[in-house]
Formats: structure tokens, C-alpha cells, sequence
């Protein structure tokens, strides 16, 4: 049985076609109600046919021949095979055409290379053209009207970037009728990718269409009697990187906020409240004063505010479009194709969204510039793409196309004159360009280049190596649109033994992570020193059988291996093997301490495993003499080269549900504790205490390890439903967590995203630093309020009571 | 029948591929898991506890490599999974389910032993699901009482300074003004005030 489309013709039969060899068609005809095959006919032509363009109308099968050259079809009923040219009908078609898949009744679509064709095979046994159109024009699915047996299929033609003709056509008898309308669209959307027709009878029982349309940056548009009825923004939901920007400082006398108009509307305003409170507003009224509240409230304010919570969010879709969004009410302040790339050829993946230049000190008016990175792969060659873009207009400053092809990109701590961070890109022969291309930024580099170290991941042959960064070749051109190139030179490499670990999971610090205490004081006066090491990476490993079937190993046949590894000399820090572990491994690496989730197959349940290093080598400053002496080393730089003695502790803590995501809240200080954030796999944000997962958590902890603040040790880390951030909603598609330090010390902002997007605030130690939101205000003042008459009466009352002492 | 019910609506016009046995997907397999999720109380709108619709569950499989949907009657299945042993999550906004652990035997012919992972409990075909507990995501705000207020260490100062400013005087004006003027010399002397004088003081 060789079936390539069915159709079912009446209620009583199913037609499915299919080929048979190279040049007949086989029709089957199987009845509807019971299955039965009631008869197979076979037709054949005597040339070849084309075996990818065949479609199955109602009453006809349409195919065309090899060459292109003819339109071959048969009558369902009849089984009488036609033949027509295709240049006798249509003169003007270049290139071999092909039959589109989109038909509607007996119209049905050729494509050639400059344009397509809309044919109509009706009962004259003649297809006919109905019209040529050129351009982009995506074709939708036909449909059938409602209340009749007319089709009709519509076709978008992307006329210029910022117009569109919808063309309609639709069966009328045997005639086919034909209305086009010109709609406006952004031309920030870019190009139609896909259409859907929708018919409706309007009231004098003709027809009306709808079109939807998806365009280019994934966004849905309806289009309706020539105009767009509503659109959504769902390229958001292809978030891939995000980022933030800080707003611009409030000028001063000039608020950047819309000011309140005039006296009279301020008046209307609290009238309305007035009204509201008292419970004797209409609707609109209501609808009116939450319109004011939403308007003069000071979070969509397009300034920074006093504690850091407005921001920008910068995020980066897999269609190469740049949002940003307010913080305040998640509004998109601006968004835009980026269009260095569009125009390049090839398939486009975005790579990464990095702060380019954030004004501090030296360059205060200028504008936040974001470095978003892309790399094309055609059938040629692959080579990357650079682009620069201000973050307050969207506008592009400037692209590039490199060269080479873009493995990693490295920020560096150093910035030049103007506040634009250095950065070195590595390419996949381990050369580093160093970005900007400038003098300056190369003089700046030069005096660290030789302490410039990078490694590079292969999952797939399992090594990892360490590169350091050579000076630059004396004969390389400053080339702006390359970066300096730098030779690199390989120092080490660890191989993993490929038939018994793959890697999985690789896990480094946040790079502007800020540390506040480097050592741990115990309340038994011990002191623990934190193993800070900036050039530590830890990589998970696992069985390479375990890796395809979760549900189908055994726990002899998986094992887990962690190993910290220290990436300038290569060394292997710690390494750590769980029997009977499998993948996914999530991990989240922070200060000292690495958490990570993976799967126990023996007990079946998931599982968290915490390790924790400090350093031994400095636990000798507790000797006074030596201090006084100045003997000690607290102030010696700490080196990868110098000898390491490392005390991990490790602890290990069941979870029930399986995760998505996995990242850490950040502040801007460090001062604060630390909340895991975790996307479970409900799509919900669940904030755990890093407390639960202390490797010195006992079952019984003593007095001491209580003030330490240590919970007694449970095998499982409880889930409290307050602990989620994400309280009653869920963030469906959950892909991503990102978390920001805002200005204020106590709170780390988080945005998760995914199909849906969220944004909160969390406070991983209570907010220590600010008044909430639900300090009572109203009772402090009726508290002083109250004192003040308190005070006054008994003022009086003892005054009197003198007066009477003296008088007595 | 229900086929020819559903395929007379409208004529369809699907595009087939190839007559095969199954769509193969990672690990093909030919057994199936399915069961039914129920809830004993079928209300729940009281407060915030949110109700239980099967629109909103889900239920995964193997850490999502498979997800399925819930009819309105409570019923899933997953279909071409492989014999082994497998882990299923059911996710209910509101509610939390413990992760089950379903062996699939390939001996008996695909027969399922299911084990909740958070209770320890086995159950077996056919496997019906209930929540272990409803989550509660906000915390109740605590309601507002006179007691609570003067517990309150604000209440507690307060309370304390109404009694040093009204009750003691009182006390302090049944004591005679020579009294009053010998503790106040005894005060000047020594500093330490005794009890023991000023009881003394008043029986005298």
C-alpha cells in the first residue's frame, strides 16, 4: 500500500492516492463506514511523473510530470487521465515549477521561481489562469465557507517592507472571484511567514474574510477589511538571552514623567477617588480613576529610581529581534530587526546579548550599548556576526561580519576611555580577536595580555582545554571589522575516557558576582576560609548508556562523576563519583559552593547534592605572633600555581519534582544571603534558602550549630508552597531564569522566561533595608497623633495639680 | 462508529505519510501507561484554594521527555513507551502530587506496578492519582486584634508608660510629705534606695 494523500469524497467513500512506479497513479477507494477496499484503479501516463508534487482535490487528482512541463491530473469519477501545458497557460512562469501544497476546492496553486500561480481546474476540464502573482507571497490553507460547498484561499503578497496585499479568491460557480486590499504593516515585523484564512457571513449573507497572519519576528496579526485588527507581540516567546540596562538619571527640574496637566483634571481625579471609596462610581468611572492610578504611579517612569528596581530589560529572540521592556509594567518600550543580520545570507542562530558599554564614571551622557552576537551557517562556509546597538532608541550603531566563526565570547574586566568593555572573541581555531580594534583598547590589553587565559568545551570528543593568549601578531592589522588577532597557545587538556563518561553539564561562577565575607566564622570561634577561586569549573559527567533512556536503565549501568577543575593549570581540583546517578544534571555554581540536581535511579526520586570548598592553606593566620610579625599570609595573592589543599565538604538531599532551571539570586554587594531559584518542571519558581542545603546540616545540631543558623538535617528538602515565587501563576514553557542585583541590598530582582514571561523581586533575608510596602502608616501616625494629646492633657493635669500643691 | 461520525462532519483532506505501524519515537516501545486523576473533594472554591480543573494538568513523563493532557474525566495514557521503569509527575497548580515510579514489565506483557516515591506506597492497575495536599501560596494575613496589638512590643511600651505615668503616683501620694523629704535625703546619701526603708517608712 503506497497512499500518499487521502481525501474523503462523500460521506459513504475515502479516496487515497499514491504512486505506483514512476508514471501511474493508484487510486483506492475504501469505504468510509466499515474500511473495506472497494476498488484500487491504476492510470497511467506515459512519461514520468514528478514523485514530490501531487495533490488531491475533491474531485480530481492534480500532479505534474517530471520535467514540469505539463499538468497531469485525473476525475476521481471518471479515471480519464488530462493533460495540459503549462506554458500554453501560463507564458510567463520562469524556472520548473511545483505544486504547492495549499488548495482550495478546485483551485490550486504552481510555484515557480519569479512568481505563483493560482489555476482553477473547474468543470471545463480546463485549468485556467487566474492571476500571477509576484513578490513574497506566502499562500494559505483553503478553507470552506460556511453554509455551502464554495472554497475560497487567500495569498498575502508582501508588496514592500511595509505594505501587503491580501488577495482573496474565492469559487463562485464556476467562476472564481478575485478582491485584493492594501493593508500597512510595521515594517518592524518583517516579512509574512504564514497565513490563515477565516471566512464569516456577514448580515446580507455574503462573505467576509479574516486573514492571520505570523510574521517574520513571530508576532500575529489580524487583518480585517484592509486594516489590522489586533496584533501580539509573541516573538517574546522565543526568548533566547536577556540583559539589563540601567535608565537614564532623572533630570533635574524636568521630570521625564508626563506631569499631571492642570488643576481641574487633578480635582476630576480625586473626585473619582472620592467617589470610588464610597462605593457610588459607575464602571467607566471606575475604569477611569485605575487608568489614573496606573498612570501616575511611579513604576512605569522612564527614569532610575532611588533603590535600582527600574530597569530595562534588553532580551534578544530567536527570530534576531531586540525588545526592551520596562521593569515596571513589563510594557516593550522599543523593538527592532536587527539588520546587519537580515541582510546577510544563510541560516541564522543568535548567539548572545552582552553589555557593550555601560556609562559610569567617564561617559555619563551616553547612551547603554548592547553587543549582540550571531553566527550564519550557509553551504559555503559559517562565519559570525557582530552588531552594536543603543539601548534607549534601538537604534543600530554599527555591524560587522567577521571573518571567522564565533566559539565564545569573553568580557574582559577592563574597559577603555569611553566605558566600552573589552572583549575578546575566540573562534573555532582557538585565535582570540579583541574587540574594539582601536589603539587605546589595544594598549589597555597589552599590559594584561599575558596573564589572558581561556579554556574551550568539546562535548562531543569529551575534552576541555586551557589556552593562553600570545601577544599580537607585529604584523596584524588594527582591522575594525576582524579585532586584533592574538595568537593563542595550548597549556593543557583533560580528556574524558569517552566509553564510560560524557559530559553533560559544565557550571562557572557569574562573572560580576561580588563576594563579601571571604571567610566563614563558625560561633566556636573557628574560622573557615572559602576556597574563591575565580578559574574554577565544574563539570558533571555521566554514563554514556544512561544518557538516551531515562526510563529504561538500571542503577549498575549509571554512574555520575563531578569534577572541579581549576582552568588555568588544568588541575583537577575534587572529583566525586555517585553510583547509581544519572542525568539531567542542572548545577549553579556561586562563592564556594556548587549545587547541583540530578536523578538516583535506585530510589527513583531526584536529588540535590551540595559541595562546599574552603581553603586550608590560610587556616595559619589564627597565630597572633605571626600577624604581629607579619608573618602571615592574609595578604598573599592567591595563585592557581601555588599549592592547593582543599577541605570539600559535600552533602546530598532528595527533591520531588524535576527541574527546568536552576540559578541563584545575585546582589549588589553580596552581603545578603542567597535563595537557589529553581524552575520546576510545573513551570513554577521555587526560592529555596541556601540553608537547606548546608553540608554541615546535622540531625541534631548542637547549640552552637543552631546560632549558626544550621536546620537539622531531613533526607528530603521540604517544599513549602510559600516558598513559590511564582505563588498561583505558572510560567508556561519555562526555559530560563535570570537574576539581577538591584540597588538596594536586600532585593535581587528575577525575570524567568519562556512561553510566558515573569518578573519579581525576592528578599532571600527579609527586607532589612527599606520600609515594606506594608508598614501601617496610617497607625504610626495615629500612635504620635494619640501621644501628642496624651502628652498635652497630662501637661495640663500636672499643672493644675501643682497649682493645687501650692495652694494647699 | 464514532469514526464515521467524526469523518462525516466535513471533508477533510489529510496528507498521509506512509502506512506504517506506529510513529517511532526515542526508544520505541509498545506498552502503555494509563490511569486516572482524580480528586475526592470536588469542590475547593473556598478561599484560595484553587479548583480543581483538569484543564490545568499535565502529566510528565521521565523528566519531560513526554507530556500528556487529561481528559475532562480524569483519564491519560502514553502510548510506545518501552518496558523499564519510569517516572511520572503529575503537575496541578494548587495541588501536589507525588512523583510516581511505573514498572512496566516486559515479561507479564506490559502489566504496570506503580509506587509513589513520597509515600512509599504501591499501588496497581488501574492506577487512579490523588493529590497529597492542596498548596497554599500566600500566607493568611494575620486578622487584626486588640490583643495582638497590645502584645506587640509598641504595645507592651505603651502600656508599661500609662502605668509608670497614671498608676504610680497614686502610690506615690499616699506616702506623707516627711516621708517623702527623709527618702529623699536617704537617696542623697546612699544611692542605692531600699525597699526595706520605704516599708518601714509607711508602717511607722
Amino acid at each position: 500500500m503506497n497512499i500518499k494523500k487521502i481525501v474523503q469524497h462523500d460521506e459513504k467513500s475515502i479516496y487515497g492516492v499514491g504512486f505506483l512506479s514512476l508514471s501511474g497513479f493508484v487510486v483506492w477507494d475504501i469505504d468510509a463506514k466499515t474500511g473495506h477496499i472497494n476498488s484500487r484503479d491504476v492510470i497511467t501516463h506515459h512519461q514520468e511523473l514528478s514523485m514530490n508534487d501531487l495533490i488531491v482535490t475533491e474531485s480530481s487528482v492534480i500532479s505534474l510530470d517530471r520535467d514540469g512541463k505539463n499538468i497531469v491530473w485525473i476525475s476521481l469519477n471518471q479515471q480519464v487521465l488530462q493533460i495540459a501545458s503549462i506554458e500554453r497557460h501560463i507564458p510567463d512562469g520562469k524556472g520548473r515549477p511545483h505544486l504547492m501544497e495549499e488548495h482550495a476546492g478546485n483551485i490550486f496553486v504552481l510555484k515557480f521561481k519569479n512568481q505563483i500561480s493560482l489555476v482553477n481546474l473547474g468543470s471545463s476540464n480546463v485549468p485556467e489562469l487566474i492571476q500571477s502573482l509576484q513578490d513574497h507571497s506566502i499562500v494559505s490553507l483553503g478553507i470552506a465557507l460556511p453554509g455551502g460547498d464554495k472554497h475560497a484561499l487567500s495569498v498575502i503578497q508582501q508588496v514592500s517592507e511595509d505594505k501587503i496585499n491580501v488577495h482573496i479568491f474565492m469559487e463562485e460557480g464556476d467562476k472564481i472571484k478575485v478582491s485584493s486590499e492594501l493593508v500597512g504593516s510595521d515594517i518592524q515585523r518583517g516579512f509574512v511567514k504564514k497565513a490563515y484564512l477565516n471566512a464569516y457571513t456577514r448580515n446580507d449573507r455574503s462573505h467576509g474574510f479574516r486573514v492571520l497572519v505570523v510574521a517574520e519576528d513571530s508576532s500575529l496579526s489580524l487583518l480585517q477589511q484592509g486594516e489590522m485588527v489586533w496584533n501580539r507581540e509573541d516573538g517574546l516567546a522565543s526568548i533566547i538571552e536577556a540583559s539589563t540596562a540601567e535608565l537614564p538619571l532623572e533630570k533635574e527640574g524636568v521630570s521625564v514623567a508626563r506631569v499631571e496637566h492642570s488643576l481641574l483634571e487633578w480635582l476630576k481625579g480625586h473626585w473619582l477617588k472620592l467617589k470610588t471609596a464610597l462605593m457610588v462610581a459607575s464602571v467607566e468611572e471606575a475604569a477611569a480613576v485605575q487608568a489614573l492610578r496606573l498612570k501616575s504611579t511611579d513604576k512605569t517612569k522612564m527614569s532610575r529610581d532611588h533603590n535600582g528596581f527600574r530597569k530595562l530589560l534588553v532580551v534578544l529572540t530567536k527570530t534576531g529581534k531586540l525588545y526592551t521592556l520596562h521593569t515596571g509594567d513589563g510594557r516593550i518600550v522599543w523593538s527592532s530587526f536587527i539588520s546587519g543580520f537580515r541582510r546577510s545570507g544563510g541560516k541564522l542562530t543568535m548567539l548572545k546579548l552582552l553589555p557593550w558599554q555601560v556609562p559610569h564614571k567617564h561617559a555619563m551622557h551616553e547612551n547603554p550599548v548592547f553587543l549582540v552576537a550571531a553566527k550564519v551557517a550557509s553551504e559555503e562556509n559559517k562565519f559570525g556576526l557582530l552588531a552594536w546597538v543603543d539601548a534607549y532608541s534601538g537604534m543600530e550603531i554599527n555591524s560587522v561580519r567577521l571573518t571567522y566563526f564565533i566559539e565564545q565570547i569573553i568580557p574582559l574586566p577592563l574597559t577603555d576611555g569611553a566605558e566600552q568593555r573589552l572583549h575578546i572573541i575566540i573562534d573555532d581555531h582557538a585565535n582570540a580577536h579583541l574587540f574594539p580594534a582601536t589603539d587605546e583598547s589595544l594598549q589597555i590589553f597589552l599590559e594584561h595580555a599575558q596573564s589572558t587565559y581561556f579554556y574551550m568545551t568539546d562535548k562531543e570528543k569529551g575534552t576541555i582545554t586551557g589556552f593562553a593568549v600570545k601577544g599580537p601578531q607585529t604584523a596584524s592589522p588594527l582591522s575594525p571589522s576582524d579585532g586584533v588577532l592574538f595568537r593563542s597557545q595550548q597549556l593543557w587538556t583533560i580528556m574524558f575516557p569517552s566509553d564510560t563518561e560524557r559530559i553533560v553539564t559544565t557550571a562557572t561562577r557569574r562573572v560580576d558576582e561580588v563576594v563579601h565575607t571571604q571567610a566563614k566564622i563558625l560561633t566556636n570561634q573557628d574560622v573557615l576560609y572559602k576556597y574563591l577561586n575565580k578559574n574554577t569549573l565544574f563539570v558533571a559527567t555521566i554514563a554514556p548508556s544512561g544518557a538516551e533512556a531515562f526510563g529504561e536503565t538500571s542503577p549498575e549501568e549509571n554512574w555520575l562523576v563531578v569534577y572541579i577543575i581549576d582552568t588555568i593549570t588544568g588541575r583537577i581540583l575534587y572529583r566525586l563519583k555517585h553510583s547509581g546517578m544519572c542525568g539531567p544534571v542542572h548545577a549553579v555554581f556561586s562563592e564556594n559552593w556548587i549545587v547541583y540536581h540530578y536523578f538516583n535511579v535506585r530510589a527513583h526520586r531526584f536529588e540535590y547534592s551540595v559541595i562546599e570548598m574552603y581553603d586550608r592553606n590560610r587556616i595559619d593566620n589564627k597565630n597572633m605572633l605571626q600577624f604581629m610579625l607579619g608573618k602571615d599570609n592574609a595578604t598573599a595573592t592567591l595563585s592557581s600555581y601555588s599549592h592547593v589543599d582543599l577541605d570539600v565538604k559535600t552533602q546530598s538531599y532528595f527533591f520531588s519534582h524535576s527541574i527546568k532551571a536552576l540559578t541563584v539570586t545575585s546582589t549588589a554587594r553580596g552581603i545578603t544571603g542567597k535563595q537557589i531559584l529553581v524552575g520546576s518542571v510545573g513551570d513554577q519558581i521555587l526560592a529555596l534558602d541556601k540553608r537547606f542545603f548546608d553540608p554541615r546540616r546535622t540531625a541534631e545540631p548542637t547549640q552552637a550549630e543552631k546560632e549558626d543558623g544550621i536546620i537539622p538535617l531531613t533526607d528530603a528538602i521540604p517544599i513549602l508552597p510559600q516558598f513559590y515565587l511564582s505563588h498561583a501563576y505558572r510560567v508556561e514553557g519555562l526555559r530560563g531564569i535570570i537574576t539581577v542585583p538591584a540597588g538596594l541590598e536586600s532585593t535581587s530582582l528575577v525575570f524567568a522566561y519562556g512561553v510566558d514571561l515573569f518578573y519579581t523581586h525576592t528578599a532571600p533575608s527579609r527586607i532589612y533595608d527599606s520600609l515594606t510596602g506594608e508598614f501601617n502608616y496610617a497607625l504610626l501616625l495615629i500612635t504620635i497623633f494619640a501621644l501628642l494629646i496624651a502628652i498635652i492633657i497630662s501637661w495640663i493635669l500636672s499643672e493644675r495639680k501643682e497649682l493645687k500643691e501650692k495652694w494647699k | 462508529m464514532a469514526i464515521s461520525g467524526v469523518l462525516s462532519l466535513l471533508p477533510i483532506v489529510v496528507a498521509v505519510g506512509f502506512f506504517t505501524a506506529a510513529i517511532p519515537i526515542s526508544g520505541a516501545g509498545e506498552y502503555t501507561i494509563a490511569g486516572r486523576i482524580r480528586h475526592s473533594r470536588a469542590e475547593g472554591l473556598s478561599g484560595n484554594k484553587a479548583p480543581f480543573k483538569t484543564l490545568n494538568i499535565k502529566v510528565i513523563l521521565n523528566a519531560g521527555q513526554r507530556v500528556a493532557f487529561v481528559r475532562p474525566d480524569g483519564y491519560f495514557a502514553f502510548s510506545g513507551i518501552p518496558a523499564g521503569t519510569h517516572l511520572l509527575e503529575v503537575v496541578a497548580p494548587g495541588y501536589f502530587f507525588s512523583p510516581v515510579r511505573v514498572d512496566v514489565s516486559a515479561r507479564l506483557n506490559g502489566q504496570l506496578q506503580a509506587f509513589l516515591t513520597e509515600t512509599r506506597r504501591v499501588i496497581s492497575e488501574p492506577l487512579m492519582f490523588e493529590p497529597l495536599r492542596e498548596e497554599e501560596y500566600f500566607e493568611k494575613r494575620e486578622p487584626f486584634s486588640i490583643m495582638g496589638l497590645l502584645k506587640s512590643p509598641m504595645g507592651l511600651m505603651v502600656g508599661f508608660m500609662v502605668m509608670a505615668v497614671f498608676l504610680l503616683p497614686k502610690l506615690m501620694e499616699n506616702i506623707d510629705p516627711e516621708e517623702m523629704k527623709r527618702m529623699q535625703e536617704e537617696m542623697r546619701n546612699s544611692p542605692a534606695p531600699s525597699f526595706g526603708s520605704l516599708l518601714q517608712g509607711r508602717t511607722s
